[in-house]
């Protein structure tokens, strides 16, 4: 076999060492374009894991990893004027030039041909070979020679950072977080040996601008990060080796194959330096190749196995490196955090870290989060208990009402039934406020007959200590619809009544077509709305739920996709948003105890009410006396395109608490107490609901 | 978890002879389902008319599609066909229905395969109207035949929480199956489904010597269409026992209702050995 290995970074050197290692009859060339000692950037992080695996696949370079790597257990914050210091995380990091200099020795006393500075230009360059490797980076040349067959996708992220060198004796992983008048500046840096340190900054664009550092020669750069960093540099120089300041790009390719040839690392993929696993994935992947390459006698089987085993681990890594990055983009939003709470939304920012896998690595920060927690909770920020209930069972004020969790579960028909889940909020089905505002013939109307009725209901649920709020809608253009239990927005054929809306479109292809409402419509139906919130005092609910989501009536008004009214009730967000805070503003003089209401905070859909319009839609409620807005996602147009992920609404919620400025209740298949206590902890929601199935 | 066969309408060799013997050896065997595929550009009997004639030779297992492309159909002859299969089989039809991946079928259908998406929707809208009604008989039992609904973007999700009974999964490790279990789970639940959806998912089998080969070589040529990804299905192809039943495990533990093995070569044995193998 002959291997032509392209690219002279940790990826090709482990792999052409491995595969040497492995047939030492084969012919393993490395040809690099850069001399053996240059390197870009300083330090590389590997994880518990990671090293296991390379002690694994070569032990004479593991040990000589082992002597020369910095090791830590604990990440520091430092944010505002405090720093906070977690621990258990423990990382492994290692000079660049270092690792590359013994995987180099390594290579060569195997027998690999190392050819530096020699840039390949064409592959028909090394087309004599049997497989031919590409581990030559971003932007390498084998990718872009096949392209077509790649199909690679590239996506630049918004912020700038620059990689700097700090010879600053860091005991931790350090993140720092720092606000001037240009704006909010952050460092992640790192050890890598006794006295040195990786340490990149990184800032939003506008700030960047406003810093003067778009025109910065490199010494003006490090001069003005030296400045700003200058308490935690604690007298340390930055220092700079081609540091320029980038966007990341993160790259998927669809396949990392094409005939002999294959991809490694960079050359196939990037995740976000925020979680620091570029080197970890690319030396990885050698050790994925060359062990399927040994498995295999047929090179094509081995190609694709490889691919198989590899592509899965990476999107995961991938995905988790969105998220972090997307929270260092958007990290001004938390900037009235506590630092508590702070440091854990930053510590739990991948979702690959929760409450339980912190509460294992560091329980005293999670302690001291839960204490900070119960505390604000109870409405002080002194005085906090060493042993106190997690962030799911600490109570929350609504006004005069407490509820004794944070978990609402949403009830069906039988309202008994969830108030024996012991969640602190029970919510009502959806009870119309009209007989025309019904969802099915089985949507329960607000009459006086069901209002009896509840009133006991509810009786019942306060003897069994639950708190329950009533909601109320109407369901617009989405009525007169069969039973669920038939299928979802089904039409009826018999038996149905008509149905107004905000504009005359229908809810479905077959669904019946809505007459627009007139200005005595809204006149109309806000009355009916005070008048029922009036009458659920009488029933002794605890709390009052408009349904303004889901393309019922209300969300009928929000959406521009489906109001298209001539006149001041459409058009802008703040005149589509006139009649839904009549509605609440009428519900408000009727109704004294909390009054939460029901948003889809996007239409799923181009075109449609995105997350800006959804903040500024909760900002409105809030000025209208809404006490917390119950996130949900999409069904305000049939057509809708959702995203089922996992706890899919919670980031609309997150935004829309931290930028709006109003507790909310998440929601989006949240199904575990982890789940609930991290987004709690988190400041991402002040209560779940919770899918109890 | 049940477990299906699927029928050999796709593999090469097939005959009605062969097809005819393989339902009734399955209906006599521990299988709950024979599966059929569909795809028009490809060497394949016509699904409906393949499940017709099991339907004949069998009494005990259901009938399914796994699944049938709806948008090449128009939807008043796919819901009369498909009512006729279960009025035949006296209510064993399970009608799986979902876009299918291939621009080619379309093309040879003469069908825009632009808009495909909302034409299925609004397919699934009315095909129980149509049941339901009794103008197009002929008139099922209760709500139509059993059906499921596949796909795996959102809308493809939202369309079987409204629609169907349940999600019909297009293969895949146990992993991929349970990450589109959690999905399928989330749209019921988010768009107010009272109840369960049923969950089936299907995988590739060749059972005894030589077959892996030639099972391989099949799904290559019949996923040739996706690339370089038909080598990764035919690298799925499941060809020991033990194999088989790991992959059962995994779909059992990751919620599966009814897991349908797709044989990958023509030979009457295969009934017989996967049928040793589940027993």
């Amino acid at each position: 076999m002959r291997y032509a290995v392209i690219g002279g970074g940790p990826a090709g050197l482990y792999f052409a060492l491995l595969a040497k290692k492995a047939n030492p009859g084969d012919e393993v060339r490395v040809i690099e374009r850069n001399p053996p000692d240059a390197t870009f950037g300083w330090g590389v992080v590997f994880s518990e894991e990671t090293l296991g695996a390379l002690r694994d696949a070569d032990y004479e370079t593991y040990t000589e990893i082992g002597e020369s790597f910095a090791r830590w257990n604990a990440i520091d914050i430092y944010y505002r004027d405090t720093k906070i210091r977690s621990r258990g995380h423990v990382f492994t990091g290692i000079s660049r030039k270092v690792l590359l200099n013994i995987l180099q020795r390594r290579c060569q006393a195997l027998g690999v041909r190392l050819e530096f500075e020699r840039e390949i230009r064409d592959l028909t360059e090394v087309e004599g070979a049997d497989l031919i490797i590409g581990a030559d980076g971003l932007n390498g040349l084998v990718r872009r020679t096949y392209a077509d067959a790649f199909k690679p996708q590239i996506a630049v992220h918004p912020t700038k950072y620059v990689w700097f060198g700090g010879d600053v004796p860091l005991d931790a992983f350090t993140f720092i977080f720092r606000r001037n008048d240009d704006g909010l500046f952050q460092v992640h840096a790192y050890p890598f040996d006794a006295h040195t340190c990786t340490f990149i900054v990184e800032c939003p664009e506008d700030a960047w601008r406003r810093a003067g550092l778009e025109s910065a020669s490199e010494a003006e750069s490090i001069a003005y990060c030296q400045a700003l960093f200058e308490p935690e540099l604690r007298g340390g120089r930055l220092m700079s080796n081609r540091s320029l300041w980038i966007n990341f790009a993160t790259l998927r390719t669809e396949t990392w194959h094409r005939s002999n040839v294959v991809l490694l690392g960079d050359a196939a993929h990037t995740a976000h330096f925020s979680i620091g696993s570029g080197t970890k994935l690319a030396m990885e992947d050698s050790i994925a190749l060359v062990d399927a390459l040994r498995r295999h006698h047929d090179q094509a089987a081995a190609i694709n196995d490889y691919e198989m085993e590899r592509q899965p681990v990476v999107e995961r890594f991938q995905e988790a490196a969105l998220e972090s990055s997307s929270y260092f983009e958007h990290v001004a939003r938390y900037s009235m955090f506590d630092p508590r709470q702070f440091a854990f939304n930053l510590l739990t920012r991948s979702r690959r870290i929760t409450y339980i896998n912190l509460t294992q690595r560091d329980p005293e920060l999670v302690r001291t989060v839960d204490a900070w927690f119960a505390a604000a909770a109870q409405g002080s920020s002194d005085g906090a208990l060493r042993l106190s209930p997690p962030p799911m069972f600490a109570p929350l004020r609504l006004g005069e009402l407490t509820l004794p969790n944070r978990v609402a579960v949403t009830a069906e028909a039988d309202l008994d039934a969830a108030t024996r889940t012991g969640a602190g909020l029970i919510i009502s089905e959806f009870v119309s406020i009209t007989e025309d505002g019904r969802i099915t013939p089985e949507t329960p109307v607000f009459d006086r007959a069901r209002q009896d009725a509840l009133r006991t209901t509810v009786e019942r649920a306060h003897r069994a200590r639950s708190l329950v709020a009533l909601q109320l809608g109407h369901a617009g253009r989405r009525g007169s619809m069969r039973p669920r239990s038939q299928g979802v927005d089904r039409p009826l054929t018999q038996g149905g009544w008509r149905l107004m809306a905000a504009s005359p479109i229908a809810y479905t292809p077959r669904a019946a077509l809505p007459r627009e409402m007139t200005r005595r419509d809204m006149t109309h139906i806000a009355t009916v709305f005070a008048a029922a919130a009036r009458a659920a005092t009488g029933c002794w609910f605890d709390a009052l739920e408009l349904n303004f989501a889901h393309g019922y009536l209300l969300a009928g008004f929000i959406s521009p996709l489906t109001n298209r009214r001539a006149d001041g009730y459409g058009g802008s967000l703040e005149n589509r948003m006139r009649f839904p805070l009549e509605v609440a503003d009428a519900v408000r003089t009727a109704w004294e105890r909390p009054l939460l209401v029901r948003i889809s905070a996007s239409d799923w859909l181009p075109g449609g009410l995105e997350l800006d319009d959804a903040v500024e839609v909760a900002a409105l409620l809030k000025a209208h006396g809404c006490d917390l807005v119950h996130v949900v996602m999409g069904q305000t147009a049939w057509e809708s395109r959702p995203d089922y992920r996992r706890l899919f609404g919670v980031p609309a919620s997150d935004r829309i608490r931290n930028e709006a400025g109003i507790p909310t209740l998440a929601s989006g298949n949240i199904t575990t107490a982890d789940d609930v206590n991290t987004i709690l902890a988190a400041g991402r929601a002040d209560l779940c609901r919770l899918e109890l199935s | 978890m049940n477990i299906g066969l699927g029928l050999p309408t796709t593999t090469a060799g097939v005959s009605g002879d062969i097809l005819i013997e393989w339902a009734k050896r399955a209906d006599t065997g521990p299988f709950t389902s024979l599966g059929v595929l569909d795809r028009i550009a490809y060497q394949n009997y016509e699904p409906f008319t393949a499940l017709a004639a099991a339907a004949a030779v069998t009494r005990r297992v259901r009938l399914a599609t796994m699944i049938v492309i709806a948008p090449l159909r128009n939807t008043a002859l796919l819901a009369k066909q498909a009512a006729t299969i279960d009025a035949i089989s006296s209510g064993r039809l399970t009608l799986g229905l979902a876009v299918g991946a291939r621009g080619e079928d379309y093309e040879v259908a003469q069908v825009d395969s632009r808009g495909r998406g909302r034409r299925f929707a609004e397919q699934l809208e009315s095909i129980r109207d149509i049941w339901e009604e009794g103008r197009i008989g002929p008139t099922p039992n209760g709500h139509g035949p059993h059906l499921l609904v596949g796909g795996s973007s959102g809308e493809a999700l939202a369309r079987m929480a409204r629609y169907s009974d349940g999600y019909v999964h297009g293969g895949g490790p146990p992993r991929a199956f349970g990450g589109a279990v959690t999905k399928a789970l989330a749209a019921w639940s988010d768009l107010g489904r009272p109840g369960r959806p049923a969950l089936w998912g299907m995988a590739y089998f060749a059972l005894g010597a030589g077959t892996a080969e030639a099972g391989a070589e099949y799904l290559r040529h019949y996923y040739a269409f996706t690339g370089s990804f038909a080598d990764k299905i035919a690298a799925g192809n499941l060809t020991s026992p033990g194999a088989i039943a790991d992959f059962i495990r995994g779909y059992e533990d990751a919620g599966c209702d009814e897991l349908v093995l797709f044989p990958t070569v023509c030979r009457l044995d295969q009934v017989d050995r996967l049928a040793e193998v589940i027993h």
